[in-house]
């Protein structure tokens, strides 16, 4: 997608010939069923709905709606997969079965990342650099802790929950379906998984390659819906496991469902990452770090640095090269190689941002946006700032899950720790200094699940990740993701 | 001629202050014989509401602590314990248990804040990790204190569950608010005499005493309180602190345990009521031909 740089921020201007991914060699169905005991059925509700491409708002393909009654089959069929073969193969033939589903994932990985990309409206970059990888990656690492698993709990007997019901959010789909199935498998649990209303494809995708890698019928089980579907899944009497990534809202609702019940619970949630500039920090770096971690995935990152605490000293420069740098991103078609900022993820999502800005308008922080042109179909922000706020703007307390940055001003260390741990999430912070000492200082204080020093927005397997406070509880990745999906005694 | 005996005041623990109740009301606890062997106050949303801004007021510094300073903090509980050891076992007798029950529970608390002042600088390394990513990172993982907890405590002990709930909620660098034993809570109030006269700082335990079911909700809806745990055996009460905690994602734990056994006491409480930190740092990656001997 060309584009054309504003005169007066920067004085030169270029423009890029599209570079499209191909959408040649990916197989997308009109229409697809729900994944239930090893086969893909019709629903009982006999209904579907439509699942959009977001930055051209034609139809994909219609997607299953599961009722209460789909839901009670598909909880059924996981429940006699974990009695009658899932526990009862060794872990090691287990471990196997996720090798192979990590190395089909492999395989098929380019037909992953444009389906993410069309389903989604992400950047192809992002999803054949990032989610799509990383998915495989997930699956690959937790693998080989299906027959290890004692390890990791010294002097505690371990069990599996036995049915784990899994519902996961529409900004990185096969990834998060990759968080949630692949530990519940290699701790031996089966799976009932929603993906996201508007983004399913790659989840129903995945229930191909479950098929494909003769994963034992209702091991895994995959089924579209709406929140209802979510809401039937969490009230079902057989899972004794809940695992959901989401708003802090329906989480809070999880929660008060579940309470007084032997299901256990593991909440992903929302948050306010504040991303912390110090003076002496190498600043073209920091403005990198900054600018992937609010314009990353169009800001639908859970874990986004949407809070900026700058210096006062460097506060000037540091808005200065931001803007420079904004002007320099390329927002359009998700498709093409070059764009860095892709669709907003859906209609709704596109107005819950624009209310936030008209917000930030109102209480009077300054805005400035970048100058791109936006696409004329489909949904699309620009990228936006927010100079000038302060703790009580609603811009700097409340989640907006959009590329929208608010700025504030720091002098003293004790400040700026108050500030930044002064919301009730808790899930992601960042740091910026060239001083070990101070980033130890820091990374100390700060009241978040992960702190990125002098980088931002990281994520491997290996490393867990997972919210404090209001961000939720329980952690996904690496050794300590295990836990959650083992009972312990 | 006998002489009269000075019976005791029992009053709350807060901030490191011994208060009266705000509520102005009280219980009667009696022996077996039926005799009234004190008046005890009946806590107060009130009173729960200033213990939590005690409570958070000490919870940074106690977090700050160093690890070893900690264990040797507890350490100190169990040396003033043991040299109270026949108070405790006196008061535990005019509550009701046999001799030998009540000496078995005061060896059993002395030897248990022994156990966990061990854990102090240890849990750390057991359940820390070093993640191998794939990228070019340092990264690694600690646990963290959850912060301020809640703490309906044992009923059936005045002691024993008193404290075994309360040590690895402090040991991991957590502050609380514990609601001692409804019917037998005169241990828990002599205890803190002996945190009072330890190198305990002031306000990361505060004891209340009082009725659960008048409690238990403003246990579990304090919007500052990080985690709530709970130690009795109504499921009707558990089910609301477990709704209630929902209200800002507060953790909740039902430990529903017999704290006499062995197994009762392990590091995995202490886990309980952590949060894992993981933290990321780049490393630099010029010399890409590996490290030259």
């Amino acid at each position: 997608m060309a584009k054309k740089i504003k005169e007066q921020v920067q004085p030169f201007t270029w423009s890029y010939a599209p570079a499209l991914e191909s959408k040649d060699h990916i197989q997308l169905k009109q229409q697809y069923e729900l994944f239930i005991n090893g086969r893909f059925v019709k629903p009982n509700s006999g209904k579907y709905f439509d699942t959009i491409n977001p930055s051209t708002e034609q139809v994909i393909a219609k997607v299953a709606d599961a009722n209460p009654k789909d839901v009670d089959s598909a909880m059924m069929a996981a429940k006699n997969a974990y009695d009658k073969t899932w526990s009862k193969i060794s872990a090691k033939e287990r471990g196997k079965y996720i090798f192979r589903i990590a190395r089909i994932i492999q395989e098929r990985a380019r037909e992953f990342a444009v389906i993410e990309s069309i389903d989604g409206g992400k950047p192809i970059r992002e999803s054949r650099d990032i989610d799509i990888p990383l998915a495989a990656n997930h699956f690959f690492y937790y693998a080989g802790w299906a027959d290890k698993l004692q390890y990791a709990f010294p002097n505690q007997q371990i069990k599996p929950h036995g049915v784990a019901a899994q519902i996961i959010p529409w900004n990185f789909p096969l990834l998060m379906a990759a968080w949630k199935i692949a530990p519940a498998l290699a701790t031996g649990n089966t799976v009932v998984l929603k993906p996201a209303e508007t983004t399913p494809l790659t989840a129903m995708k995945l229930a191909e390659v479950m098929q494909e890698a003769d994963l034992p019928p209702g091991v895994v089980n995959i089924i579209s819906g709406q929140k209802a579907t979510g809401a039937a899944m969490v009230q079902h009497p057989i899972p004794n496991k809940i695992a959901f990534t989401g708003s802090t809202a329906v989480g809070k609702w999880i929660q008060n469902e579940i309470a007084g019940t032997d299901k256990k619970l593991s909440l992903e949630l929302g948050g306010k990452g504040a991303n912390i500039i110090f003076a002496d920090a190498a600043l073209d770096q920091a403005i990198e770090g900054i600018i992937n971690g609010i314009f990353f995935n169009q800001g639908h990152v859970c874990c986004a640095g949407s809070r900026l605490f700058v210096q006062e000293s460097v506060a000037d420069i540091v808005v200065k090269k931001l803007k420079q740098r904004m002007e320099t991103l390329i927002i359009g078609d998700p498709l093409d190689k070059q764009t860095d900022i892709g669709a907003i993820n859906s209609k709704v999502q596109l107005d819950k941002i624009n209310h936030y800005i008209k917000l930030g308008i109102k209480e009077e922080a300054s805005m400035y946006q970048s100058s791109c042109a936006l696409p004329s179909k489909g949904f699309f922000c620009k990228p936006t700032l927010f100079m000038h706020t302060s703790q009580s703007h609603r811009i700097v307390q409340e989640e907006i899950f959009g590329p929208v940055l608010a700025i504030q001003t720091f002098r003293t260390i004790e400040e700026v720790i108050e500030k930044a741990n002064n919301i009730p999430y808790g899930l992601s912070a960042g740091v910026w200094t060239d001083k070990g000492s101070k980033i130890f200082n820091l990374t100390q204080k700060l009241k978040a699940g992960v702190v990125w020093a002098n980088t931002f927005n990281k994520f491997d397997p290996a490393s867990p990740f997972g919210g404090y406070k209001e961000s939720g509880f329980g952690r996904e990745g690496g050794v300590h993701g295990l836990a959650a999906y083992l009972q312990q005694f | 001629m006998t002489r009269i005996a000075v019976l005791k005041t029992y009053k709350l623990f807060i901030g490191g202050a011994f208060p009266r109740t705000e509520s102005g009301r009280y219980y009667k606890i009696q022996n077996k014989a039926n005799e009234t062997i004190a008046n005890v106050g009946l806590s107060s949303r009130k009173d729960f509401r200033n213990a939590v801004v005690a409570v958070r007021k000490a919870q940074d510094a106690w977090q700050g602590r160093a690890a070893f300073n900690k264990s040797q903090i507890i350490y100190r509980i169990a040396e003033i314990l043991e040299g109270r050891k026949v108070q405790f076992v006196e008061e535990l007798i005019s509550q009701g248990s046999t001799k030998a029950s009540a000496e078995k529970e005061v060896q059993m608390s002395i030897d248990r804040c022994v156990y966990y002042s061990g854990w102090c600088d240890k849990y750390q390394a057991i359940y820390s990790s070093v993640n191998p990513v794939a990228t070019s990172h340092f990264n690694f993982s600690v646990p963290e204190p959850m912060g301020v907890v809640s703490i309906i405590a044992s009923d059936e002990t005045s002691l024993l569950g008193f404290i075994s709930a309360l040590l690895p909620c402090i040991v991991g660098g957590n502050t609380c608010i514990v609601l001692a034993s409804s019917s037998k809570p005169l241990s828990a109030i002599t205890f803190a005499e002996v945190l009072a006269t330890s190198d305990v700082p002031a306000g990361i335990i505060n004891i209340l005493t009082g009725k659960e079911k008048e409690l238990h909700t403003h246990f579990s809806n304090h919007m500052d309180v990080n985690a709530v745990v709970y130690c009795r055996t109504d499921k009707a009460i558990w089910k609301t602190i477990a709704q209630n905690a929902s209200l800002n994602i507060k953790r909740s734990f039902w430990w529903n345990k017999d704290w006499a056994k062995s197994e009762s006491e392990n590091p995995y409480l202490i886990m309980d009521l952590q949060e894992i930190k993981t933290t990321w740092h780049p490393i630099e990656n010029i010399g890409v031909s590996g490290a030259k001997y």
